[in-house]
């Protein structure tokens, strides 16, 4: 930005000081004041010219807040205030037949979830979907990314392909899983009695159907995690690969001892993104139920956190109790952070 | 030279994009000006009043053509719809913009079910309908009116249909069975008693063709067998008192008889299952509000064609039905108590059942020979006007209270589920409904 010169500089019949160099120094030396130099005899241009230059000076300083303000102010109504509203709502008894009437409440949503079996039955539920989803993705999506890495033909084309699924609209991409995993016409268990298994009810059941949610998630995310993986592969510098090439490691040993470690800091980031991603689930198994609604299941087998509080707050019309369930899930998302703020740490100090 | 080359290619893809951007933009203003004014221009709409009607699913009104004919009685009306596809998106929105005084349509369709909640703690947002111009009370079935009355005698929402239940069940199961085919008969097997039907079922089991069942699901056999008494899950007094209701214990039992007894075909209704379900032939019986005759029918497709019948219920009972409801915050608030009430007058709603199969909630078009004549071919030409009239008059009295979706649900989605698709016992199925419940009221 300083190095430009504006069209509205002050030419050199008036030696004012170059704002571009001074602009962000403040204002002492960028405001002329009527100094000795215009003497009295000031003529309308000088003026005009030093009102020119002393807008333009505003303009410098203030319009790259101008510029983005639209975020900070969209942020504030979309991100801070519901923020801040619903920490509010969760202190309060507060239904969504009449949101203005709040009744204090105190702590008491918070207190009550300890003893909320439908809670901590959707927490057991969101962490074992989140580990059987997050952990088989990482690892293929790790899997794929090296294979990708090879020279190839037509490797954008599969670059691409990889990404399909994550551009697939989760309704869209449930409705078929729903199809997939059907009791009675279902294709996974055709395919299993061709075999002459007797497939599961996979609705039903309560591993079947985390497995059948998390078959979802996988199928939508691997690729996306592949890309990022890929991305990090080919910042590894080439010489590495044939250093240890000549050591006599294998593709294996490379893999292992080249790519990983130097992948590490990328790895760690897309466990952050899938560990949150998995607290918030909530489409997959909201349409896994089919018109259900937000039970999870008739057991509430496969109900997340996400749909719990959905079932609260839309179903069941508790506005607080929902906002608490979001703020304490907010809180935990909190907590993964700092855990994983430590092991970054420890990381680095091993490195 | 290479920077020339992409230049020029991102020159490409920026007006391309500008062009799609543009389309879209056009498109939008061609579908605002697309509304049928009277001279077809869009200036020729400068000062009409724009009614919206805010809907749920589709309602029919649009492709019964109520809308264009009110128009041109009405040409300084223009009318638009908007619908959500699904009633559990669309109330709580509903919900929300009624406390804020923002958002809404002129006119407000309510479900069946949450209008008991909405005429209590909604009915200061809403116009009292009873005044409106128009509106006849005498027109409505009396319970149909009443529901949407509050204490104080106000009408917030004017009946567009109800949904009084037949039984449609499968001839060419029914005959392999034993069982006889004609639609009296049928109906004469059960008439009176929800035991005498699921007494058919175990019949039906007895010599079933294999791979098939008696009834599509449990919670079908719940709701239907509730639906048809008076007294559900409040008494009188407007108190919860589900856990001890004897209409509920009954409705119960029957569910748990028929899941137990192996009479379901163990599915979910409006779920994938339940469509393929239909295509496929595999269960006999379902429950059959009039707007389920157009469900089969599109389920089922051209092999279903005069193989479904349609037989009157054991006991008459009402399963689903909207009210219009005109908000205060709205406009143009007399336009739309006016269009509402015209929505809602006998003519209109016979002319939406001959299109759309709703049934009409105004006594009053029961005797037009659009109701009284009405036959449906796919379904062998049965006197389903007849039918369906003859089981709306039959249908108690229903007291509703705030919460009887909540509990309705969570019994359905829950207790009756566990024991149909997940084999646990009634005991257990009934406990897991009770804390589901308890849960989901306490607020």
């Amino acid at each position: 930005m300083a190095g430009r010169t504006p069209r509205s500089a002050p030419s050199a019949a008036t030696p004012a000081p170059d704002p571009a160099a001074t602009g962000s120094s403040g204002r002492a030396g960028a405001d002329p004041g009527p100094g000795p130099a215009g003497g009295t005899g000031r003529t309308a241009a000088d003026r005009a010219r030093e009102r020119r230059s002393r807008r333009y000076r505003r303009d410098l300083r203030w319009s790259p807040y101008a510029f983005i303000a639209p975020f900070f102010l969209f942020f504030a109504a979309f991100g801070l205030f519901p923020l801040l509203y619903t920490g509010w709502a969760a202190l309060h008894r507060v239904e969504l037949t009449a949101p203005t009437d709040m009744e204090w409440a105190g702590l008491r949503n918070f207190t009550r979830l300890l003893g909320d079996d439908f809670f901590w039955n959707a927490l057991g539920n969101t962490f074992v979907i989140g580990v059987i989803s997050t952990v088989p993705q990482l690892l293929m999506a790790l899997g794929i990314a090296h294979l990708l890495n090879y020279r190839l033909r037509g490797s954008t084309f599969f670059r691409v392909a990889l990404l399909t699924p994550y551009a697939t609209s989760v309704a869209a991409a449930t409705l078929v899983f729903v199809l997939l995993f059907g009791r009675d016409y279902g294709l996974v268990n055709w395919l299993l009695s061709t075999v002459g298994i007797d497939g599961p009810d996979w609705e039903n059941g309560s591993w079947s159907a985390k497995l059948a949610v998390s078959t979802i998630v996988i199928w939508r995310w691997t690729g996306y995690n592949a890309l990022i993986y890929l991305a990090a592969m080919q910042a590894i510098p080439h010489d590495l690969y044939e250093s240890a090439a000549l050591d006599g490691a294998s593709r294996w040993q490379q893999f292992r001892y080249v790519t990983v470690p130097s992948l590490r800091p990328t790895i760690l980031f897309t466990c952050v993104v899938s560990t949150i991603g998995a607290m918030q689930l909530f489409g997959e198994p909201l349409l896994f139920s089919g018109s259900a609604g937000a039970t999870g299941g008739a057991d509430h087998q496969y109900q997340t956190l996400g749909l719990y509080l959905y079932e609260q707050g839309w179903v069941n019309l508790h506005l607080g109790r929902a906002s608490a369930i979001a703020w304490t899930m907010f809180l935990i998302l909190l907590v993964i952070a700092a855990v994983n703020a430590l092991i970054a740490r420890r990381l680095r100090s091993d490195d | 030279m290479r920077t020339t080359i992409r230049g020029t290619r991102h020159r490409a893809v920026a007006l391309l994009a500008a062009a799609a951007l543009g389309a879209v933009l056009l498109g939008g203003c061609a579908e605002d000006s697309e509304h049928p004014g009277a001279a077809g221009s869009p200036g020729a709409d400068a000062g009409k009043t724009t009614l919206t009607v805010g809907v749920f699913g589709v309602f029919g009104y649009k492709q019964a053509g109520l809308y264009d004919a009110y128009m041109k009685l009405h040409p300084d009306i223009r009318i638009k719809e908007t619908s959500i596809e699904r009633n559990e998106n669309y109330y709580p929105q509903l919900l929300t913009h009624l406390s804020t005084g923002s958002g809404l349509a002129d006119i407000q369709a309510v479900e069946v079910n949450n209008i008991a909640e909405v005429t209590a703690t909604q009915a200061g947002k809403l116009v009292d309908l009873s005044k409106a111009p128009g509106v006849r009370k005498d027109d409505f079935i009396p319970w149909k009116w009443a529901q949407a009355t509050d204490k104080n005698g106000k009408t917030v929402g004017l009946g567009t249909d109800i949904g009084p239940m037949a039984v449609c069940y499968r001839k060419d199961l029914f005959a392999k069975a034993g069982l006889p085919t004609d639609r009296d008969a049928v109906a004469a097997l059960w008439a009176g008693d929800w035991g005498k039907y699921l007494d058919v079922g175990e019949h039906y089991r007895a010599k079933a063709p294999a791979g098939t069942a008696f009834v599509d699901s449990a919670s079908g056999v719940y709701n239907a067998v509730i639906s048809s008494s008076a007294e559900r899950y409040y008494d009188r007094g407007g108190k919860l008192v589900y856990k001890d209701s004897p209409s509920v214990r009954q409705a119960w039992d029957a569910a748990m008889r028929a899941a137990t007894g192996k009479l379901t075909a163990r599915l979910q209704q409006f779920q994938k299952s339940w469509d393929q379900a239909f295509a496929n032939g595999r269960f006999a019986t379902v429950s059959c509000p009039p707007w389920m005759l157009g469900y089969i029918k599109e389920k089922s497709g051209d092999q279903g064609r005069d193989v479904w019948d349609v037989a009157a219920a054991p006991k008459p009972g009402n399963w689903g039905g909207s009210f219009l409801a005109v908000p205060e915050a709205g406009r143009h608030k007399s336009e739309a108590a006016k269009l509402a009430a015209w929505l809602t007058a006998p003519e209109q709603q016979a002319k939406l059942f001959t299109k759309q199969a709703s049934f009409p909630s105004a006594r009053a078009a029961y005797g037009l020979p659009a109701v009284a004549g009405a036959k449906h071919p796919y379904f062998g030409d049965a006197p389903i006007g007849k039918i369906f009239a003859a089981a709306a008059e039959g249908i108690p009295n229903q007291v509703l209270g705030p919460k009887d979706l909540t509990v309705n649900q969570n019994i359905t989605d829950v207790g009756v589920l566990q024991v149909d698709q997940q084999g646990k016992t009634p005991e257990q199925g009934w406990r897991a409904a009770v804390e589901s419940i308890d849960n989901a009221l306490d607020q």
